[in-house]
């Protein structure tokens, strides 16, 4: 699947498009398909989205997980820093980056 | 140290209120990404892995107790309570919002302090000796000319679109404490046979990709014609250096594909066009730069003797604190590698409580080091036990300078988007493997540098050891590098072989030590061991 992400334009976060807007979390993506460049015109020209691009993912019983480690790691925050990332309360989130 | 005077100041105040419109247009979509881009990074402001991150300069690694305390603010108020000390004596905030990076960058300047030049193909942040003014073993302070070559290469208009970026390094003792000969400029200020101040002139280092030892181009100039040797330097560069391919655009490149002899000739040649034009900064603005770096009003009645008797403290002093040029005094260093930490990570409240020691014990200054950690140069020796307790409180009192646990390690993949594996992880289980005191002690100095990526952040090829993260197919892998060193006895590291896993780097690094202590002869450094007994001897003990 592809999925559609990039950076919010104010503050930086990394967004995900869920189909009809932009998420945080990666869990809420959607699967682009072909549709991924015109989403991402459309949406870099309404100023929400920053730096946005298309990625490979694997649907999984979780939601969408980005195909590189990378991606991974950007969806859930720094494996260093899990206080930091989207799942605070996990102590095990970084398990799904690695 | 160095205060603003108001050109100074008016070209700061007016660098923000300028990015101020620059992100209100962007905000309103007046100007697009691609055209505001490299607005941001000439302020400093990069888009990373999560957010925007921006680099504030520290000018040479030198600031005072108001400008620490104004870094923890900016932590606590426009980032997430901590910051990042980095390889190149700056600080790094990793979740900067774009809407706020104006008022941020205002409060830098009310401290005068800024983030510009901190990105781009210019001349970046000046770096410099960690000790300078406090080292016993300098022989001038060579933070005055730091700051010249500062305010030079501050907008410098002929030098703001080079081919590449650019650093200076610049140092004023035989021991070499700054990389010096791994930057594109390395200057060392020398005194020639009539004892009159100069410097040498190194040119063509660095990391990155093509990592090289700077070449030494000439062994004396006059320190008052200092400035237009590092133009004339700089121009060849600027006029030669390749802007087709970006990977072969620093000035190392241009060094190496001339050859020395060429390179140096043609540099000569604009030397002596630029003496005719004078201009060399008058020599009543030298003094007047000089005269900031005066020494501070030291007791030349301070006593040498230091109370031992507590076991922790001895083993912190005798690792962390640095013979200083006064007597009665000490340099101390205090160590950003906590035991399984992030290396050159501090909280808001430590870099608070940093800002009160230097203004309580060492006169109000503060360094921060390439290697991630933080000097306050100027203790009274009377003044260590208080210090010591203090930083012991706050878990900033780790005696292991230099030792296989005060690694250097880059951002990696946990912040940055160049990156290909992660970096800090690695320096934690590092950390915690070697972290018994007599363990680290025994192995003795050992300079362990992990990056994440090619580009060497973490400086690895001028680690004793070096660790460099690569992706294999997707899943990270660690090259491990042997016989790197930063100091005056520069060498690059090179590759042993095969790449490891994380836990697989590991335990490559404890046959090498092991290995190491096995074939150590007297005092020798792990270092010299390998340089000593060869690479073959220590690829034989990791792969069999």
């Amino acid at each position: 699947m592809k999925l559609l992400t990039g950076n919010d334009l104010k503050t930086g976060d990394v967004i995900w498009w869920n189909g009809l807007d932009w998420s945080r979390f990666v869990a809420d993506a959607v699967d682009v398909a072909e549709d991924g460049e015109a989403i991402l015109q459309r949406e870099e020209a309404s100023r929400r989205v920053n730096a946005s691009y298309i990625i490979d993912a694997e649907q999984t019983d979780e939601g969408p997980r980005p195909t590189h480690i990378k991606e991974r790691v950007r969806a859930l925050g720094p494996t260093v820093r899990p206080d930091l990332t989207l799942k605070p309360a996990d102590p095990n989130a970084a398990d799904w980056v690695i | 140290m160095y205060q603003y005077d108001q050109y100074d100041q008016q070209m700061v105040d007016t660098r923000v209120e300028e990015f101020r419109d620059q992100v209100k247009r962007r905000l309103a979509g007046e100007i697009t990404e691609d055209q505001f881009k490299p607005l941001r990074l000439m302020n400093g402001l990069y888009l990373q892995l999560h957010a925007y991150m921006l680099r504030v300069a520290i000018p040479y690694g030198t600031l005072n107790g108001k400008q620490m305390r104004m870094l923890a603010h900016i932590a606590r108020k426009y980032d997430r309570d901590y910051g990042h000390f980095t390889t190149r004596q700056n600080i790094q905030y990793n979740w900067i919002k774009l809407e706020d990076a104006p008022d941020l960058l205002a409060e830098l300047a009310s401290v005068e302090m800024h983030a510009i030049q901190t990105s781009g193909n210019c001349i970046r942040n000046i770096s410099s000796d960690q000790f300078a003014g406090a080292a016993a073993d300098e022989i001038a302070d060579p933070r005055p000319w730091a700051e010249i070559l500062r305010q030079w290469s501050s907008f410098h208009p002929e030098f703001s679109y080079l081919p590449r970026k650019f650093k200076i390094a610049v140092i004023a003792s035989d021991t070499d404490r700054a990389a010096m000969k791994l930057h594109d400029i390395g200057i060392q200020l020398v005194h020639n046979d009539a004892g009159e101040l100069g410097a040498k002139f190194f040119v063509g280092g660095g990391m990155g990709r093509t990592p090289m030892i700077a070449p030494e181009i000439r062994d004396f100039v006059p320190a008052d014609e200092l400035i237009s040797y590092a133009e004339a330097c700089l121009r060849v560069y600027n006029r030669y250096g390749r802007r087709d391919n970006k990977y072969k655009a620093r000035i190392k490149i241009l060094v190496h594909e001339l050859g020395k002899d060429e390179y140096t000739r043609q540099v000569e040649e604009e030397f002596a066009h630029m003496k005719e034009l004078g201009l060399n900064p008058p020599v009543e603005e030298l003094a007047r730069i000089t005269e900031y770096f005066a020494d501070p009003a030291f007791d030349t009645q301070a006593s040498d003797e230091l109370d031992l008797s507590d076991p922790d403290f001895a083993v912190w002093v005798d690792q962390n604190t640095d013979m200083h040029k006064q007597s009665g005094y000490a340099i101390a260093t205090i160590s950003l590698k906590p035991r399984g930490g992030i290396p050159g990570d501090a909280s808001s409240a430590q870099i608070d409580l940093m800002a009160d020691l230097a203004e309580q014990y060492s006169f109000d200054e503060l360094r921060v080091t390439h290697s991630q950690n933080i000097v306050l140069p100027h203790v009274k020796k009377s003044d260590l036990y208080a210090l010591w307790q203090k930083l012991d409180e706050a878990g900033l009192a780790p005696a292991n300078l230099d030792l296989i646990t005060d690694s250097i390690a880059c951002p990696g993949l946990d912040y940055c988007s160049l990156a290909n594996a992660r970096s800090i992880p690695l320096a934690q289980k590092i950390s915690e493997k070697f972290a018994e005191q007599g363990r680290q002690k025994e192995l003795g100095e050992l300079k362990l540098k992990i990056s994440g990526c090619i580009n060497a952040c973490g400086h690895h090829h001028a680690g004793h050891i070096g660790i460099l993260g690569v992706d294999r197919k997707g899943t990270e892998n660690y090259q491990l590098l042997l016989g790197g060193s930063a100091a005056e006895d520069t060498s690059l590291a090179k590759i042993t072989g095969p790449g490891f896993t994380e836990d697989g780097v590991i335990e490559a690094i404890e046959t090498v030590t092991d290995l190491y202590l096995q074939e150590k002869q007297g005092d020798e450094r792990f270092i010299d061991t390998y340089r000593r007994v060869g690479m073959e001897k220590f690829k034989e003990a990791i792969y069999g």
